[in-house]
């Protein structure tokens, strides 16, 4: 199992033809995914091509899903056309829905997020680095990566990670492939302060998920959704959780790089946070280099 | 983004948000008849500089307040005493900031004040407004000790603002007749320039009603969504770099987040969340953080030769510490960058490198034999303990 996508999914990539899309989606085709289409406007016909692969291109998402038969879309427009990409692939009836594209305005975001109300496709992003099942083969490949993660540094195992931020995720992917217990996904939810898929989202889907044994919640200043998350898993996660929360040393009222972290008001403290997700039950790394004891403790592995 | 108090004037003159008369002025004699045209008894010279308690500071030269209530026949001399002037208040730390404008505005009698603003609720994914009938204070001081007095709308983000949100507000506030005909329109067209603009917040406090009528905004603070700016360039014109950290006015032209703090270990990271962890993992060894420095997943070597250039002219730095996770980022790169900007610039003091990810072998190569006098880290928090160590030598 794994959650969201597999070895099996098919995926699409909007913007393909651009550089830091097309970059990407070789990427993935090395890895192993199912690259199956690349959508952009008025570029329908030609062929991406990378070693061996040869990936048609199509003008509209509509068509790249009937004719091969894509789930799942990635997403690498620059961000003024972002929403409509987003719109478009979920018109289309993606699935899944991954926008990596950062510097998406807010006003737009929270429009898309209205006029997906009802909608059965999941976003998740923007502003995120993707989501990654690893492969069972040598550094993990075979697997399905959408987006920017570097691959070779996972490994198929035990482990569900969500995360708001996308190096802070490598570094906890690379503490649990070095202990050898490897993840089953890895969800980057995305550091923009309205997205698609959250914290709490992405843990409903790995406490039903057979393959995952804990959980590794990545979280940082602004907002209240891990707090949120925290306060379901308390009385309906069934699977140790072990989490960071970054930015307990940044100043309040300044934006630390991710449009998201900021603490206003007082609100949104990782002090706030660490408490909260402690009173949950959950175990918090006081250090980012100490996630992968905390998910030992956690989980009561040795 | 912050703008000036007279750009926030122009903001909502543009946009039918009543608010008194008003002229900026760059000199003592353009303020003297700004005055003369505003007319009345008394005026308000107010120091445009992007800090509050403006009223209670004080000059270098002296001259108490950076708001003066005077009659117009005496602001062309207490203009001359704030303009060309370094004003320091609460918020501007000792160094106060240089007045290079004044705003000189109609004085107004107040019967009461109110609070209004217009923020974006991230958790529920759309804007709310938020009002009270205790204006002209702390905000958070009254939803802290008296949270009844504040009123809360959420608006739909499609739909927008409806008449009736506006007519609950209206009579939560307590406002009849006339004046809640103002209060209607004022609130419209705040919500109107709050989409329009890309605001991530429109604060008006105090909005007031005058012994004569009125209802006006005559405070405001104004925060916009930076990923919004591309189409505003509007407003992107009112940017005043005099008003910034000069490091960060430089780390903004080679596209680096860079935000300054008072420690003395710099740092130089690739991607927010993991820039955050490095300050947070120094302070947890014993360490002080002296900047959040972003150079972001697909930095160049001269945008990182710029980051250092950067960290090392700020005199409070004792050490630095570079922490690469380079997942796709070739780690060669960041190695290139350091080793180039260290022979530009000369490496003063303590240097401590954690690279993992990407080509990292060969990058620490490049390190190792750059002849630089570089700490080699084997992870983060062996990368944290030694600089730390390395100031305490």
């Amino acid at each position: 199992m794994a959650i969201l996508v597999d070895e099996n999914t098919k995926v699409l990539v909007q913007g393909m033809t651009g550089s830091f899309g097309g970059r990407h989606a070789e990427l993935s085709l090395e890895y192993g995914t199912q690259v199956v289409a690349g959508v952009t406007p008025g570029k329908g016909g030609q062929v991406f091509e990378h070693e061996n692969y040869k990936v048609p291109v199509f003008d509209t998402v509509e068509q790249a899903a009937k004719q091969t038969g894509a789930t799942a879309s990635a997403i690498f427009v620059p961000p003024a056309f972002a929403v409509d990409a987003i719109l478009e692939s979920v018109d289309a009836g993606m699935d899944l829905v991954v926008a990596i594209t950062e510097g998406i305005p807010v006003r737009d975001m929270m429009k898309v997020k209205a006029a997906m109300v009802g909608s059965a496709a999941r976003l998740v992003g923007p502003n995120c680095p993707g989501i990654v099942t690893p492969g069972q083969g040598e550094n993990s490949h075979g697997g399905c990566r959408i987006g920017i993660a570097p691959g070779y540094i996972h490994k198929r195992g035990r482990v569900g990670i969500v995360s708001r931020s996308g190096t802070l995720t490598y570094e906890a992917v690379w503490q649990t492939t070095q202990r050898g217990y490897g993840q089953s996904t890895c969800v980057g939810i995305g550091g923009d302060p309205i997205n698609g898929t959250s914290h709490l989202d992405a843990l409903r889907l790995f406490n039903e998920d057979d393959e995952t044994e804990a959980i590794i919640m990545i979280g940082e200043i602004g907002g209240s959704a891990e707090e949120e998350a925290a306060e379901w898993a308390a009385q309906h996660c069934r699977k140790p959780i072990a989490a960071f929360i970054a930015g307990a040393t940044a100043p309040p009222g300044r934006r630390m790089g991710h449009a998201g972290a900021i603490v206003s008001g007082g609100k949104g403290t990782a002090q706030a946070k660490k408490k909260a997700l402690r009173a949950a039950g959950i175990t918090v790394a006081e250090s980012p280099a100490e996630i992968g004891s905390a998910l030992v403790e956690a989980a009561g592995w040795s | 983004m912050n703008i000036h108090e007279y750009q926030a004037k122009i903001l909502f003159d543009k946009f039918s948000v009543s608010n008194p008369r008003g002229i900026v002025a760059d000199t003592a004699d353009q303020a003297a008849a700004a005055a003369s045209e505003i007319g009345g008894e008394r005026v308000v010279v107010k120091s445009q500089v992007h800090a509050g308690g403006r009223g209670k500071g004080t000059f270098k030269n002296g001259f108490q307040g950076g708001v003066h209530l005077v009659a117009p026949a005496e602001v062309g001399e207490v203009a001359s005493k704030m303009i060309g002037e370094t004003l320091v208040t609460k918020q501007t730390g000792e160094a106060g900031k240089l007045v290079r404008k004044v705003m000189v505005a109609e004085a107004v009698d107040i019967t009461h004040e109110y609070y209004l603003a217009i923020l974006m609720d991230r958790g529920e994914s759309c804007p709310v407004i938020v009002a009270s009938t205790e204006g002209g204070m702390d905000i958070e001081e009254v939803a802290e000790s008296r949270p009844e007095k504040i009123l809360r709308e959420h608006v739909h983000p499609l739909i927008g603002l409806q008449p009736y949100e506006v007519r609950k507000l209206t009579a939560g506030l307590g406002f009849k007749g006339e004046q809640a005909g103002q209060f209607g329109k004022l609130l419209a067209n705040l919500y109107r320039l709050f989409l329009e603009c890309d605001c991530s917040m429109a604060e008006i406090n105090p909005l007031v009603e005058t012994t004569d009528g009125r209802v006006l905004a005559l405070d405001a603070k104004f925060n916009f969504d930076d990923n919004a700016l591309f189409r505003h360039p509007e407003i992107v014109e009112f940017r005043d770099k005099d008003e910034e950290d000069p490091r960060e006015v430089e780390a903004s032209k080679h596209s680096l987040n860079y935000i300054g703090l008072d420690g003395n270990i710099a740092c130089l990271v690739n991607g927010a969340g993991l820039a955050m962890a490095t300050m947070d993992i120094i302070k947890h060894y014993g360490g002080e953080p002296a900047n959040f420095l972003d150079v972001g997943g697909g930095a160049s070597q001269e945008q990182v030769a710029a980051a250092f250039k950067i960290i090392l002219s700020d005199p409070a730095v004792k050490a630095i510490l570079v922490n690469i996770f380079g997942g796709i980022m070739d780690c060669d790169v960041i190695a290139h960058g350091v080793v180039a900007a260290c022979k530009e610039v000369g490496l003063p003091i303590p240097l401590v490198v954690r690279l993992e990810g990407n080509n990292v072998e060969v990058g620490k190569g490049t390190l190792a034999q750059s002849g630089l006098n570089i700490i080699a880290a084997d992870d983060l928090a062996d990368a944290a303990e030694k600089a730390v160590a390395a100031i305490a030598a």
